[in-house]
């Protein structure tokens, strides 16, 4: 079976712009994690779609659940987040289990809930890839050139451009080879892991590629989330 | 819900805009597109520079079949293929089609066609389908113009219609000689082109000739013009010269300049000029009946070039040269 995984855990501390967590805040007419879930929803592909969200705003997000997507509230399931963003994911990983049992064929299509202009390509491609290939990252080349500091003060490295991409989500891959993966790293491993796609590289498995797109953005600074406003903007054709 | 529409801005300049949608109707993701020459002329910026300022930026396509991810409406479950009907009918009117009331509009030409993520329409712009092959179901719209040409010959021609006259060698003939072939098969259909090689996939009509090479004794009772462009002004000269009195000559192709007419003959042979554009709700129900019929959608299969899916912006414009090149229809899957 095939699931998406809306990770809506943050509590918001990076926008300094109101207590709410950003996923929550509006974009045009609906909260932006709202515009995610509905994207995820319009894929028929998805048997479920879980939202991970922080305890404390649960409640917030069955009620736009009930609010904005009511139809379809069938296919949402929300589970309490962790700590960080990998607890989220596998509380997600184990609640879907809970519900349909574990296989070796489920498939965990994951995203960032600040990311609302992902695309049904981007959705489709990335399940066509997990199932092909068990783990693809959605990634974009990059067109700065990046710069590698170890102490924050000096250059320590920079890169061939060509061979750099910008990480972005989904990240899907086959559940329970995720799960066996993560199983098996070390506590220190664990704490280093900014990102669900390392556990199979720090493992040596392939990851492939799936074309982003700078649209997609992830809606983190302000400064992001005036750009994305412009981007639905209002007042012209 | 957000949605990307991907817009010719200027010719040949293609880019996505991010629209919030989302007002109730019908949300269908476009599965295949075909390319109409109208299409092209504004992608290649062969309209007049002021059509051009007033209807661009907009997203191109009105040929498209996909299928329903949300029905906000109830009408359709999710997963039906439909076609969609790029028509958006204007005044009610009991006398006029949908597609000349005053006030109708066509998506794609002042506004976005189909190239978006998703389109929304009322549930009565969309008509569902069974059997037909996608790349064929793409090209419904194309097949409701013959029908709804066909259907106007029904209803104004005078009733002798043994022989009847296609002018145009391109797709838009080949798709006219099929319908004329499904609605009438004792008709005898002679089809008059340029090209050899393109009136060689017209097999299934009674007679081909080569528009230099027509001979002094051809006569018929009606007449098809699907030529278009330059091409229009000696077609028409031909079809008043070989008609019989009375006949009717249905206009199809589309020219950018006034093209002359020998109104002299048209009034002493007592004919009638019928103009014909675009389609209906009931001619896309029409087509889509006919094409539910595997030996027709074959046919159709034959003037069909399938390119590559479109999964970014470059494919579009990858398309789009793909088509300068194909003789008749190019199709694509969409997968942006």
């Amino acid at each position: 079976m095939i699931f998406g995984a809306v990770l809506a855990g943050g509590v918001g501390s990076r926008m300094h712009m109101s207590g709410m967590p950003k996923q929550f805040l509006p974009l045009g007419e609906k909260p932006i994690v709202i515009h995610t879930l509905e994207k995820f929803l319009l894929c028929s592909r998805f048997d479920r779609v879980y939202v991970g969200v922080h305890p404390q705003w649960l409640l917030h997000m069955q009620d736009l659940v009930d609010t904005y997507v009511r139809e379809q509230a069938d296919r949402v399931s929300l589970v309490p987040g962790g700590g960080d963003r990998n607890d989220t994911l596998f509380r997600v990983v184990a609640k879907i289990e809970e519900d349909f049992g574990e296989s070796d064929e489920h498939v965990i299509v994951t995203h960032d809930s600040v990311r609302p202009f992902v695309t049904l390509r981007m959705l489709e491609e990335n399940i066509d890839g997990a199932l092909q290939h068990q783990a693809v990252d959605t990634v974009m080349a990059s067109t700065d050139t990046i710069v590698v500091s170890q102490d924050g003060e000096k250059v320590t490295e920079i890169p061939e451009r060509r061979f750099m991409y910008q990480g972005q989500t989904p990240q899907s891959f086959n559940m329970n080879l995720l799960k066996k993966l993560y199983a098996d790293l070390t506590a220190e491993e664990k704490a280093k892991l900014t990102d669900a796609a390392k556990i199979f590289t720090l493992r040596q498995y392939p990851v492939y590629l799936v074309q982003g797109d700078v649209s997609n953005m992830k809606i983190t600074t302000v400064t992001d989330y005036e750009i994305a406003q412009a981007m639905i903007g209002m007042g012209r054709k | 819900m957000l949605n990307s529409v991907y817009r010719l801005v200027s010719p040949g300049v293609i880019l996505p805009r991010y629209t919030d949608s989302g007002k109730g109707g019908v949300v269908v993701r476009p599965d295949y597109m075909a390319i109409c020459h109208a299409d092209q002329r504004y992608y290649l910026g062969q309209r007049e520079s002021g059509v051009l300022r007033r209807k661009l930026p907009m997203a191109l396509i009105h040929e498209c079949c996909g299928h329903v991810v949300r029905d906000d409406t109830g009408t359709y479950s999710t997963g039906q293929s439909v076609v969609l009907i790029p028509n958006v009918p204007g005044q009610d009117d009991p006398i006029i089609f949908e597609n000349y009331s005053r006030g109708s509009r066509f998506l794609s030409s002042g506004e976005d066609g189909f190239m978006r993520e998703t389109v929304e329409l009322p549930p009565d712009r969309l008509v569902p389908f069974r059997n037909i092959p996608l790349p064929v179901a793409a090209i419904t719209e194309f097949v409701s113009v013959a029908v709804h040409a066909v259907h106007r010959f029904s209803l104004l021609a005078h009733s002798r219609r043994e022989r009847i006259g296609i002018w145009g060698d391109g797709s838009l003939a080949y798709v006219v000689a099929s319908v004329l072939k499904k609605r009438f098969p004792q008709m005898h259909i002679t089809v008059v082109g340029l090209n050899s090689l393109k009136l060689s996939h017209f097999s299934f009509v009674d007679r081909r000739l080569r528009e230099d090479d027509l001979p002094a004794d051809f006569q018929i009772d009606h007449a098809f013009e699907c030529c278009g462009g330059e091409g229009s002004a000696h077609a028409i000269e031909d079809i008043i010269r070989c008609i019989h009195p009375q006949g009717m000559v249905t206009l199809m192709g589309v020219s950018e300049s006034p093209i002359p007419v020998k109104t002299r003959d048209v009034l002493e042979k007592g004919l009638t000029l019928t103009g014909c554009s675009r389609s209906g709700r009931e001619d896309f129900e029409q087509a889509v009946a006919f094409m539910e019929d595997p030996l027709f959608s074959r046919r159709l299969q034959f003037i069909l070039f399938e390119d590559d899916p479109v999964r970014s912006i470059p494919d579009i414009h990858r398309v789009f040269a793909t088509d300068l090149n194909t003789p008749f229809k190019t199709v694509f899957r969409w997968m942006l």
